[in-house]
């Protein structure tokens, strides 16, 4: 951790790649938001994506999520070699993809605890293992329930329904850390977080990072790179990666401002 | 009678309604005592007076009734068609006190199961009833007295004419006393059961339920179908909850989609009852169902709870009339209806609160989820005030499945139909949370879980509805 990418390119290219995003285009309601977007994770690598609003970023997490709205018109992206942009939301989630949504809808009448049994029995059925009941289940989830700092009585209250902003965000993580994904995108998760919570989330996260899992990062500040530290940080604007580097990056953006990337690059943000 | 022939065709009615009276009148001549004989008159003459509504009746105007009207049902004798155990396994509520089982309007003790009645539980068919108050001698576990002092006290053949119908040609249904403070915990289950055999049958049940000061009980009348031939049931029921009673009453509509069926629940309330209708329509051509409370006594409480689904050519109409006829009552209205296809879906709500009625607390909500373009809700509160402290308020939503709601569950890992029927479940779960009856309400969400299956499935075959909230209105009034 902390190298730059240079030094540590020649370990890099042993790995596997989980993830491949080849010149990915796409568009919402007639606007083009993805340009043409390339970039490789490795399993067991923290890429973070920061840029200013509006540069794509949640596009790019929704598109991965393979949320229909979104409407791909160019390039390719593989997940584990095989053809993401194929699969249906519910075929990703099922090969490893998870995303920690920026607004966690709220589902009334559908229970927390039994929404996300619901969720790792229809994981562990695709990958042919038995379902959870109940008694396997709960000892599980309180105790994930407890290294997020969470109340116990949200189990049973509806999915998000009148949760705080934190307790929304804190809710996605504990989904990820039962889900057990291959890559998890965790897109602006810390938007909205007093430091606390922060805190907590990142440390949820933290506890979740192995040679095995893989992290996209979406986040507009530093701040949360403090916690949850990144192998490679990228910058998305106008639709395109236009830098990318180790973790200095980060800090260095958040010294210069997003300005700074349209100077070094030509590439309006 | 070729005369009057003559005259109902003139009329557009069709005479098989006379048949039927005519018959009934041959048949009970010797049973029935003068009081019901005149009241079945008074009933007649004013069904043949007026005939079916049209749409122009404001209370009509969503459901027309001129398929139902130009069918020729016709009544079948008892034991017309032979059904066996076997056929009704399968409709029998796990949990029952006990089951009372028409066949196509007539009361069958062999299908029954009136063994172990709890204490304080008189139960019989209403034809027994009568007749034992004739004769002398009371069925089983039976002491009807009273009923010439209830029946057809309530509900009101001069205003609505399938009442009058009913009146004119019920020929049997559940006759139910409870004792005063008895407490029956476990649901009285009244089956209905339309196996017409090739035949378009009517039926007219009537019942009668009288639950003293201070009972408990939970009743539900359930109607369901052998084979797919079309059939017309027209119920009346009429429920006296005397002071301090708690009463709740269930509706379950799962004929088959030939059916026509018009249900009607009067209940009577004295001061301090608490007393919940809850409807669960699910199957049925064409149902109007008709719930009216009377608030009659101080600080009665009543629930009308509610959910109808609907899909194909479906056509669910709910008519709900609340009477606030004393101070200090409350009364709560939730009915929540999903709709597929080309289905058609009315909730009419209407609550009616009288001069002396100060301090009444009323509140209405009707919440529809349209799952296709096709489906149609026409939802429509009425508010007649003539009291002025009062709390009225109403609202009423219409909306679709939110797509971010299932994209969440499919990002997830939830499979595109699994995560709808959860969606769907989740909306008609708030009703089933309105049951106390924990027999009752696990019978219900078995019977609507199934429902629901089906048009998750149908829903997924169908393609993508739209997304955006198509219409949504609610609006909130004092005063």
């Amino acid at each position: 951790m902390g190298l730059a990418g240079h030094s540590f390119r020649g370990e890099r290219e042993r790995r596997m790649a989980l993830l491949e995003i080849q010149d990915l285009h796409a568009r919402v309601d007639g606007h083009e938001i993805l340009k043409g977007v390339n970039l490789t994770v490795n399993a067991g690598e923290v890429h973070s994506i920061m840029g200013p609003n509006g540069s794509g970023k949640s596009t790019l997490a929704a598109v991965l999520a393979r949320r229909e709205t979104f409407e791909v018109t160019g390039g390719r992206v593989l997940f584990n070699g095989k053809d993401l942009l194929e699969m249906d939301p519910e075929e990703a989630a099922c090969e490893g993809v998870f995303l920690a949504f920026q607004y966690p809808v709220e589902i009334p009448g559908i229970g927390n605890a039994y929404f996300l049994r619901t969720a790792m029995n229809a994981i562990r059925k695709f990958r042919g293992e038995d379902e959870l009941d109940a008694m396997d289940f709960l000892p599980l989830y309180k105790e994930r329930m407890k290294l997020l700092e969470m109340d116990e009585k949200l189990m049973n209250r509806s999915v998000n329904e009148g949760f705080s902003g934190g307790e929304k965000k804190r809710n996605e993580i504990l989904q990820m850390a039962m889900l057990e994904p291959k890559l998890a995108i965790l897109d602006e998760t810390d938007s909205g977080l007093d430091i606390d919570a922060l805190r907590i989330v990142a440390q949820g996260v933290n506890t979740m990072r192995s040679p095995d899992r893989s992290f996209l990062v979406i986040t507009h500040y530093q701040r949360l790179l403090d916690y949850i530290k990144p192998d490679f940080v990228h910058v998305l604007v106008d639709g395109k990666i236009a830098m990318s580097g180790g973790p200095e990056l980060a800090l260095e953006l958040e010294e210069k401002g997003y300005g700074w990337t349209e100077a070094e690059t030509g590439v309006r943000a | 009678m070729r005369s009057e022939k003559a005259i109902t065709t003139a009329t557009g009615k069709p005479n098989t309604y006379l048949e039927a009276y005519g018959e009934l009148l041959a048949s009970r001549r010797e049973q029935d005592p003068v009081w019901l004989r005149q009241l079945r008159e008074d009933a007649w003459q004013r069904f043949h007076a007026v005939g079916f509504p049209t749409t122009h009746d404001e209370d009509w105007r969503f459901t027309n009734l001129a398929t139902l009207a130009k069918t020729p049902f016709r009544r079948l004798a008892k034991d017309g068609v032979a059904v066996v155990a076997e056929q009704i396994g399968k409709f029998r509520v796990a949990g029952a006190a006990c089951q009372l089982v028409f066949i196509n309007g007539h009361f069958d003790p062999r299908l029954s199961d009136l063994t172990n009645l709890p204490k304080g539980l008189e139960i019989c068919s209403l034809l027994g009833a009568i007749d034992c108050g004739m004769i002398g001698a009371a069925p089983e576990g039976c002491a009807p007295e009273g009923i010439e002092q209830h029946l057809g006290r309530y509900a009101d053949a001069e205003r609505d004419v399938f009442v009058a119908l009913n009146t004119a040609l019920w020929e049997d249904g559940a006759y139910l006393r409870i004792r005063r403070g008895a407490v029956i915990e476990k649901p009285v289950h009244l089956l209905y059961v339309s196996a017409g055999d090739g035949a378009e049958i009517m039926t007219h049940p009537r019942t009668l339920i009288i639950a003293e000061p201070t009972s408990h009980v939970s009743v539900i009348e359930d109607y369901v179908s052998i084979g797919a031939e079309a059939a017309f049931s027209n119920a009346v029921t009429e429920l006296v909850a005397g002071q301090d009673a708690v009463v709740s009453h269930f509706l379950v509509e799962r004929e088959n989609l030939a059916a026509f069926n018009v249900s009607t629940l009067r209940l009577e309330q004295a001061r301090g009852t608490n007393v919940a209708s809850h409807s669960v329509l699910l199957g049925g051509g064409l149902v109007r169902n008709n719930v009216h409370p009377v608030l009659a006594g101080d600080g009665a409480e009543c629930l009308i709870n509610g959910l109808f689904v609907g899909a194909g050519h479906q056509h669910l109409d709910n008519y709900m009339m609340v009477e606030h006829a004393q101070p200090q009552c409350g009364s709560r209205q939730f009915y929540n209806g999903i709709l597929d296809d080309r289905a058609h879906g009315v909730f009419h709500g209407r609550i009616v609160v009288h001069k002396d009625a100060q301090k009444t607390d009323a509140k209405q909500t009707n919440r529809n989820l349209l799952l296709s373009d096709n489906a149609r809700i026409d939802t429509k509160p009425q508010l007649e005030i003539y009291a002025d402290d009062v709390k009225c308020t109403h609202g009423a939503t219409i909306g679709q499945i939110e797509d971010e709601q299932l994209f969440y569950l499919r990002s997830r890992g939830i499979e595109d139909t699994s995560a709808r029927e959860l969606l769907l479940y989740a909306f008609a779960a708030e009703c089933l949370d309105r049951m106390q009856s924990e027999a009752a309400r696990e019978f219900m969400e078995g019977l609507i879980r199934e429902r629901l299956t089906v048009l998750a499935r149908n829903r997924k075959s169908a393609g993508l509805a739209g997304s955006q909230e198509e219409e949504a209105r609610s609006w909130e009034e004092v005063g």
